[in-house]
């Protein structure tokens, strides 16, 4: 017998006879205290966002440009990991060249092992979309795609996201229902909730222990 | 494996901790942040007893279907392109690793998180087939640089402070002394950068694994799950066998009681869902996805009902943050890697009884770890039951636990059988009564340890039998 | 939710509990009440039992001490020697025959008849009746004279400050903690101020602090600390178990603090004995 078989085996004559719990999810628990006014779902989520250091700006569709190169420039940064195969890299890559800014622009078009040493070492920012965020607990959502991979969003030390004001949800549950999670999952899904950190050394908090040091999420209040 | 031996030294170890002014200071100051942090996430008590017995009933029924479930879920992994592996043992678990990083001569593994990959004690495994092994959360890396155990599991270098950090960091990472833990903490993130990029390997534990949708879902922090489970070519994620959930919408109430209960925090900064390896079209993410399913005594637990209820377990650690006993004597006193109340049910399936007989015993039955369960363990009741498996004779019948019977003794038994018959015998008990006020003089001024810390108790010149007999009458 | 486990099979999954109602009270004072007076009580602080038998009986009830009891069984039940423990409540069940209230000067073994005896005889459907009903009417002494009685104390006293131990299973398991506050808050000159970590175990649990001395000492000087901490200049609890052990350490620190049970501080301070002076 393998392990499997055996263990499996060892498990099925403890429940001998006995008929397995029935499923009795109590969906109002983790929808109704999680539940918002529609007018209090945005300010909630910055709220949340901004208490473990995330950065928060609402702007517009036609907007949010601008304030990435004002956040970049702020921060003497002039290059930014965009995809230009997304309709908001494309947007970005349009801005930059009316304005006549110099920032330079990297794309994420190749596998990671044919750039890492200069994803890890020399890409200080970058900009991803997400597929909405949740009020109640102060997240975004991102599955990333080929376009957007995963390490986009993890490895520079500033991640800037996108976010439209009409894919904030309420809660979990909700958006496991509305964008059918259970149907279907990327090889990865991520809820992002603020810049990485850590309390390991006495409780401490300190921002920026592997993953962004910073999150900058523009609200996009027309999108 | 050496564990076993440790365990015996309980006593000893308590003896030390609570007599180490440091330590008791940091743990004490720890648990205080801890518990505050956690009570500030519940501000509706009644919200919280409803998802408490919600998590309970998503966690028992798992449970109720256990096997039925494992196999689905390795189903829907393999579909999505995981290789699933079954181990009864740590031995057998450490060769399944062992035999990925042999297939892909894998020199560099680097390690997010995970209490059952300390279980195994994969690190001092590998390092001996000589595989580096380096631990990326910032706390087990600090514990790991120090050469010590995590004291937590949730905050592995929780016993230390920013001061002794410093101190370590100084002496092994010949850093500039700082107890500034922004610094600290960004020449952990610079250390560990460059190990992430070199690893060959990446292991991971595994918060819950949905069987519907053959996921992995991991909570964490600070980034470093993250990385070790995309950045290196090939991810190792291993768990126990109760981690599974039937539902993704399972996750929903056991993810909000997890990350409240644990650090008080309504949800960490990550949460991570994994279901496979990179597809072809995709540019990052390891090629390569392995789930090492570990049982490791967990079916023993999983035998009994009473005992079962034990693997509810969501690794919170609020049972330890709230443990009298753990706040005087820290983490490391245990000698188990589940240290506090949850350590004290869960190891001896892990260890057998001989090797854990104290642990069930070192508990007041307060009832604090059992009242803050987020899924609802009846750790206090499962204690008492253990102490019982502890003192039944060795050969007795049926057979529940390995070692049951650790801590018969003949003598202790018949002073129980004693004690039984003056509580039956009303006579018998009056005789007692009374030799014990008339005598009460007699008291010997030392009595065994009771009278370290107290002074010996003296009977009352009458008891309540006689003066309620004066005052009502024979009833 | 679902009430229990959906088959009833020994080896089925369990199920916590679900959540208890509130517990109600009779309306009606009863006419007699039994006082089981527990082991500890009995020997170490008789005169805190015949003060609970004086307020119960100031609120016109007739107490009976069945003189055949002795210990509920807990010091066994927690240590393990589960059959030692089930005769020792088998002869305490024999005791209470007629359906008068049970009341029990300590949360702890209180406790016991409420919630473990059940447990304890899971397997005996007949006898379990017997302490089903017995564990419905079973009370703390103090929710007793809050809930049942609707005690009105008056307070006779000179202002003092006071600090309340509550034990772990009269906070834990009994919910009791919220009567003796109640109580004292009717004492109008008494203070009750609390006291660092408040609802942490004092160490005691029964065979755990000679089992454990190491811990179960260290537990004790920081529940007696907190407790002189406190500023207060009387200390109350109302299980004994906790007296013995806070006491105990009190005495061994050449500390002037004692602890009282609650039960005492009450009849002293609302004007000692019950009318009559049956004693």
């Amino acid at each position: 017998m393998s392990a499997k078989e055996r263990i499996l085996a060892k498990l099925g004559r403890s429940l001998a006879g006995t008929t397995p719990i029935a499923d009795d999810y109590d969906q109002a628990l983790v929808t109704t205290p999680w539940t918002y006014a529609p007018e209090q779902r945005i300010p909630r989520l910055r709220e949340l966002l901004e208490a473990v250091h995330g950065e928060t700006h609402l702007t517009t569709t036609d907007g949010w440009p601008a304030r990435v190169v004002d956040a970049l420039s702020a921060r003497g940064i002039d290059e930014l990991l965009i995809s230009p195969d997304t309709p908001h890299g494309q947007q970005f890559a349009a801005h930059i060249a009316a304005i006549g800014k110099s920032v330079r622009l990297k794309s994420y078009d190749r596998p990671v092992e044919a750039w890492k040493d200069e994803l890890f070492f020399g890409t200080p920012a970058s900009l991803t979309g997400t597929l909405g965020g949740i009020s109640a607990t102060g997240s975004l959502i991102l599955w990333p795609t080929t376009a957007e991979p995963r390490l986009m969003s993890l490895v520079p030390p500033l991640h800037i996201a996108l976010l439209k004001a009409s894919e904030v949800y309420d809660n979990l549950y909700s958006v496991l229902q509305a964008q059918s999670w259970a149907e279907g999952l990327p090889t990865n899904a991520l809820l992002v909730s603020g810049p990485s950190k850590t309390a390991d050394i006495q409780q401490t908090l300190a921002y920026g222990a592997h993953g962004p040091k910073e999150l900058i999420v523009l609200i996009l209040e027309d999108a | 494996m050496n564990a076993p031996a440790i365990p015996m030294t309980f006593k000893c170890r308590a003896h030390d901790a609570v007599h180490d002014a440091q330590l008791r200071r940091n743990f004490r100051g720890a648990m205080d942040f801890l518990m505050a942090k956690r009570a500030a996430q519940f501000p509706d008590g009644d919200e919280l007893e409803r998802l408490r017995s919600f998590g309970n009933a998503v966690r028992a029924r798992a449970l109720s279907k256990l096997p039925e479930l494992l196999e689905r879920l390795e189903t829907n992994l393999t579909r999505n392109g995981v290789k699933v592996h079954w181990a009864e043992t740590v031995d057998e678990a450490n060769a399944i690793v062992h035999d990925i990083v042999r297939a892909h001569e894998a020199r560099q593994v680097i390690k997010g998180k995970s209490m059952v990959s300390e279980e195994m004690e994969m690190n001092h495994y590998l390092e001996g087939h000589g595989v580096d092994c380096l631990e990326s959360d910032m706390g087990e890396f600090i514990v790991q640089l120090g050469n010590e155990k995590p004291s937590h599991i949730i905050m592995p270098a929780i016993h230390l402070n920013a001061g002794q950090v410093a101190s370590l960091f100084h002496d092994k990472l010949e850093v500039d002394y700082t107890e500034d833990v922004d610094r600290l903490i960004q020449i952990g993130r610079e250390t560990l950068r460059r190990k992430f990029y070199e690893a060959d390997i990446g292991v991971s534990g595994v918060n819950f694994a949905v069987a519907e949708t053959g996921s992995l879902l991991l909570v964490e922090n600070e980034g470093n799950g993250r990385m070790s489970t995309t950045v290196p070519p090939v991810h190792i994620a291993v768990t126990g066998i109760e981690k599974v959930v039937e539902n993704l919408r399972d996750v929903v109430p056991l993810l909000s009681l997890l990350t409240r209960s644990a650090t008080g925090q309504p949800i960490t900064t990550y949460v991570n869902v994994i279901s496979g390896p990179r597809k072809a079209e995709e540019l990052d993410g390891p090629q390569e996805v392995h789930l090492v399913l570990l049982d490791n005594g967990r079916s023993q637990a999983f035998a009994d009902s009473e005992l079962r209820q034990t693997l509810n377990c969501i690794r919170c650690g609020a049972c330890m943050n709230h443990c009298p006993v753990y706040t005087r004597i820290g983490g490391h006193a245990y000698g188990t890697v589940y240290p506090g109340p949850i350590g004290k049910i869960i190891t001896p399936h892990m260890l057998g009884l001989e090797a854990t007989k104290d642990l069930p015993s070192a508990s007041s039955l307060c009832g604090a770890c059992g009242e803050v369960c987020p899924v609802k363990i009846p750790i206090p009741a499962i204690l008492r039951r253990l102490r019982e498996e502890n003192v039944r004779a060795p050969d007795d019948e049926p057979r529940h636990m390995r070692g049951q019977g650790s801590k018969y003794s003949r003598a202790e038994g018949l002073a129980w059988k004693g004690w039984r018959l003056l509580n039956t015998s009303p006579r018998l008990y009056r005789l007692f009564n009374l030799a014990a006020t008339r005598l009460s003089a007699l008291t010997p001024p030392k009595l065994g340890p009771w009278t370290e810390h107290h002074s010996a108790p003296k009977a009352a010149p009458r008891s309540l039998h006689e003066l309620a007999r004066e005052h009502l009458g024979e009833d | 939710m679902s009430n229990g486990t959906s088959n009833t099979a020994s080896n089925a999954t369990r199920l916590a509990p679900p959540l208890a109602a509130a517990r109600t009270y009779p309306e009606q004072k009863p006419s007699d009440v039994y006082l089981f007076g527990t082991c500890v009580l009995d020997l170490f602080f008789p005169d805190a039992g015949m003060d609970a038998i004086r307020l119960l009986e100031r609120e016109g009830i007739r107490v009976h001490f069945p003189q055949g009891q002795s210990c509920c069984g807990q010091p066994a039940y927690t240590s393990g020697y589960t059959d030692d423990a089930r005769e020792v409540a088998r002869a305490q069940l024999a005791l209470f025959a007629r359906d008068w209230p049970v009341v029990v000067p300590s949360g702890s073994c209180a406790g016991m008849f409420r919630h473990h005896y059940p447990e304890l005889f899971a397997g005996e459907p007949d006898t379990l009746k017997q302490v089903d009903a017995l564990s419905a009417r079973t009370y703390e002494l103090a929710e007793f004279l809050l809930e049942v009685c609707k005690i009105r104390l008056e307070d006779r006293g000179a202002p003092v400050k006071v600090a309340l131990h509550t034990s772990c299973s009269a906070r834990r398991e009994m919910g009791t903690h919220v009567h003796g506050r109640a109580l004292l808050a009717q004492l109008e000159q008494v203070e009750r101020v609390d006291h660092d970590h408040e609802s942490e175990c004092c160490g005691f649990g029964g065979t755990f602090s000679v089992r454990m001395p190491d811990i179960a000492g260290a537990m004790v000087r920081d529940k007696t600390a907190a407790l002189k901490g406190s500023g207060a200049a009387e200390v109350v609890s109302a299980d004994c178990g906790c007296l013995l052990n806070i006491n105990g350490a009190f005495e061994k620190q050449y500390e002037r603090l004692r602890g009282e049970h609650l039960a005492s501080f009450l009849l002293r301070r609302s004007g000692g004995k019950a009318d009559g002076g049956q004693s």
